[in-house]
């Protein structure tokens, strides 16, 4: 895994790539290079992390006009070949709003930006991306967003529901999201997407490390 | 080559829960409107734009619509379209 790397894309807005870059080098000794959002070549990196912040400026809606970014054309291959992509807060958005994952992200319930730590109970484990256990999972991760409702429409919540694709749920749903979903993963696993910030949960001196483990995970084949 | 003026307009599906539009009409009931039942809010989009035709610029704004302007998830569209 020496030369495994994880690369950090960066949208004109992001704000929390360094976060991921620092969690990634400094808690977890791996290797991670910025991709700036004009470049569409992901030939030197193994797996792919969409940050927080607010791509373009969130115009429009959040994550659509990151959605025809050459990077994300370039996207589809590279989730199509089995690789790994995490999309964090505005990277979950830009992920359903190109298709990588189903619903969509609008504005939390009471309209207000919420930024506190939430209670996440793990669903599914599947892609590797939480701990699994027989026993309930639960984790603790900060979330700071102001459209983080989560919806699709009845079909795709029995979609998610059948086939796993629900990742974590929360305990005191904090933005009105259908069903308190907090992430999903896709089909096949190796996309995730969740609102909550792993990145910001990586050492205890900033209160707390449920995140680690998810970060960790990136460099699972 | 035709000049049309377009009017999109994106609204959220009415199975989406619209808070800010519940805010307003919560306002708007503090300021004494009476009888209002519904209140949502959405966007209005102008475009100006040449084609052959008003097919030919149809089609391009259901494309726009479709793939830019509105996510067809959480929100319905429609337009409207003058001939300059």
């Amino acid at each position: 895994m020496d030369n495994f790397t994880v690369g950090v894309v960066v949208f004109p807005g992001s704000n929390c790539d360094r976060d991921v870059s620092w969690a990634l080098e400094g808690c977890l000794d791996i290797r991670t290079k910025y991709l700036w959002h004009e470049s569409s070549d992901l030939s030197d990196v193994d797996a792919i992390v969409l940050p927080g912040g607010f791509s373009y400026g969130d115009y429009l809606r959040c994550g659509a006009i990151a959605r025809f970014s050459p990077l994300i054309n370039a996207l589809d291959e590279f989730v199509k070949s089995g690789k790994r992509v995490l999309g964090i807060c505005n990277g979950f958005q830009i992920l359903t709003e190109s298709g990588f994952l189903p619903g969509a992200l609008v504005a939390n319930k009471n309209l207000n930006f919420i930024c506190d730590d939430v209670e996440l109970d793990i669903v599914s484990s599947k892609g590797g991306w939480f701990k699994n256990g027989d026993e309930k999972q639960t984790i603790k991760l900060p979330i700071a967003h102001g459209e983080g409702r989560y919806h699709c429409d009845s079909d795709t919540l029995k979609k998610l529901v059948d086939n796993e694709l629900i990742a974590l749920r929360y305990i005191n749903n904090p933005n009105g999201s259908l069903f308190d979903i907090a992430g999903i993963t896709n089909e096949k696993g190796n996309v995730l997407g969740l609102m909550p910030h792993p990145e910001r949960a990586c050492d205890e001196t900033i209160g707390g490390t449920d995140g680690l483990f998810t970060l960790k995970s990136l460099i699972l084949k | 080559m035709e000049q049309f003026a377009v009017k999109v307009f994106v609204r959220l599906r009415p199975s989406v829960l619209d808070p800010a539009g519940e805010a307003t009409k919560s306002a708007s009931i503090k300021l004494g409107a009476e009888g209002i039942k519904s209140l949502r809010i959405g966007k209005m989009i102008e475009v100006e734009i040449d084609g052959n035709g008003e097919n030919e610029v149809r089609e391009k704004i259901d494309l726009l619509c479709d793939r830019l302007f509105a996510n067809t998830v959480i929100e319905d569209y429609e337009y409207s379209l003058e001939k300059l």
